[in-house]
């Protein structure tokens, strides 16, 4: 299947890019990892009349530890994130990087990406809402930063401007005694998940000292589950304290019935995620070490 | 106004041997290395980037050919189906594959037998889920996998006790 034609420019900078979607215009779009928008343009729902591509920028992939945080340039690749011991400090993004799609996808796609398409569906933005997250932006005036909580406007809708694009996503590295993870289910490992859920939490001692509670695939964007993050706070996490957590986050879980599943099937799914997801961040941020792959079907 | 048509060219290495070709920007690397090389060995099956038949290394990475624009492949190296076999001799993938029946009808199996070069490349004794992991991105409707399992399981073992000196 053949794209409908479009004029291709490849960027040598980032500061380029951004230039070149000024100049040609609201027919142009940037292309990163591709795994997204080339589909999207086989099937012709996306029409560029160009393509920035950014794939041949050097110093765009990166991944480095600096003053407790962790910074990703935007073209680092899902299967860099996946292999590196230094984002594998915070489990919840190894499990992200780990399970999207396939080896071919991650190979690929990045998480700038991920986060400018911001599909309803995507992994990250469910998993980077749940931590401390920047992410640094560039635009024609030069470079400002948004906050995770309010880089994701809607479906497919962010703060960037049509001149701007991702050039960092950078991660603070939580405190002692705190553990994550991220479940997505999944029908098969090229699909996006049915549903998916991400908890990160910080332990004193027995009690839940904080918790956030994310839920991907069963709303327009990742749905915070805000109830259930009260369910926990200050809170032993015992199994009582955990299907209350649950049950409130299955509670605002917006689901739509697709070839996916029905609403209802998606709901239970998301609750019982959201379930697993903290007893996992739990033992980890006990210290144990716990391996996550996504659930197929 | 530039025409969207126009061709650009690129410099790609495909098994080795380099290419100078031109490539229309749309034209995806799939069809590049079918229809410009006449390297028929990589298939198209879905065309949508999920059953993999399309699978080959660019720069040692597995990737679906059909998800990158050939422009993009410029000054990569490309591994595909044909560049396993050296002087004659099978590859220990292909070979594998053959002993262990790990194909019935044959159409996705370049795409598996690319998957397992990037895994073992890597990693010259993964683990039964790390071969899972590592063809779950490939799409078989013959065989049900078992057999690939093996054959992938088979050339691990084989090319470890090559690389042993046995």
């Amino acid at each position: 299947m053949y794209p409908r034609a479009f004029e291709y420019h490849r960027a040598s900078s980032l500061k380029e890019a951004s230039a070149l979607l000024a100049q040609l215009g609201e027919g142009a779009k940037l292309l990163a990892g591709g795994q997204s928008l080339l589909p999207l343009m086989k099937l012709r729902f996306a029409n560029p009349a160009h393509l920035v591509d950014l794939n041949f920028i050097a110093g765009t992939s990166y991944i480095r530890e600096e003053a407790g945080t962790i910074r990703f340039g935007s073209l680092t690749r899902h299967a860099e994130i996946e292999r590196s011991s230094v984002a594998a400090k915070i489990p919840i993004l190894h499990d992200c990087a780990a399970g999207i799609a396939d080896v071919q996808v991650r190979n690929r796609g990045t998480i700038g990406g991920s986060l400018a398409e911001a599909d309803p569906s995507g992994d990250w933005a469910t998993v980077l809402g749940t931590l401390e997250v920047q992410v640094r932006c560039l635009g024609p005036d030069g470079e400002h930063t948004v906050s995770m909580s309010d880089f994701v406007k809607d479906a497919y809708t962010t703060a960037l401007g049509h001149d701007d694009l991702v050039s960092e996503v950078s991660v603070k590295i939580p405190p002692a005694h705190s553990g994550g993870a991220y479940l997505a289910f999944k029908r098969a490992a090229p699909v996006y998940p049915t549903a998916s859920a991400a908890v990160q939490l910080t332990l004193d001692g027995d009690i839940c000292k904080d918790v956030a509670i994310a839920m991907g695939c069963v709303g327009l964007t990742a749905i915070r589950a805000t109830e259930g993050e009260a369910a926990l706070r200050s809170k032993p996490l015992d199994a009582k304290a955990i299907a209350a957590a649950a049950d409130a986050a299955r509670s605002v879980a917006e689901p739509q019935t697709d070839m996916r599943g029905s609403a209802e099937y998606k709901r239970e799914l998301a609750g019982a995620l959201v379930k697993r997801a903290i007893e996992i961040a739990m033992r980890r941020a006990r210290g144990e070490h716990v391996e996550v792959s996504h659930l197929y079907a | 106004m530039p025409d969207p048509a126009r061709k650009i060219p690129i410099t790609v290495k495909v098994n080795g041997q380099p290419y100078e070709r031109e490539t229309e920007p749309r034209q995806l690397l799939a069809e590049f290395i079918r229809e410009s090389l006449e390297l028929t060995g990589t298939h198209i099956g879905c065309d949508t980037t999920y059953c993999g038949a399309c699978t080959v290394l660019l720069n040692g990475q597995a990737v679906k050919s059909c998800t990158m624009f050939a422009v993009q492949a410029d000054g990569a190296e490309i591994t595909t189906v044909e560049g396993l076999e050296k002087n004659g001799e099978l590859h220990p993938i292909q070979k594998a594959f053959a002993d262990c029946y790990g194909l019935q009808c044959g159409y996705c199996t370049p795409g598996f037998m690319m998957s397992a070069l990037q895994l073992l490349s890597h990693d010259s004794d993964p683990s039964e889920e790390q071969i899972k992991k590592a063809i779950a991105g490939n799409t078989c409707r013959c065989t049900g996998y078992q057999n690939i399992f093996k054959a992938i399981t088979t050339a691990a073992e084989r090319m470890r006790g090559s690389a042993n000196g046995d």
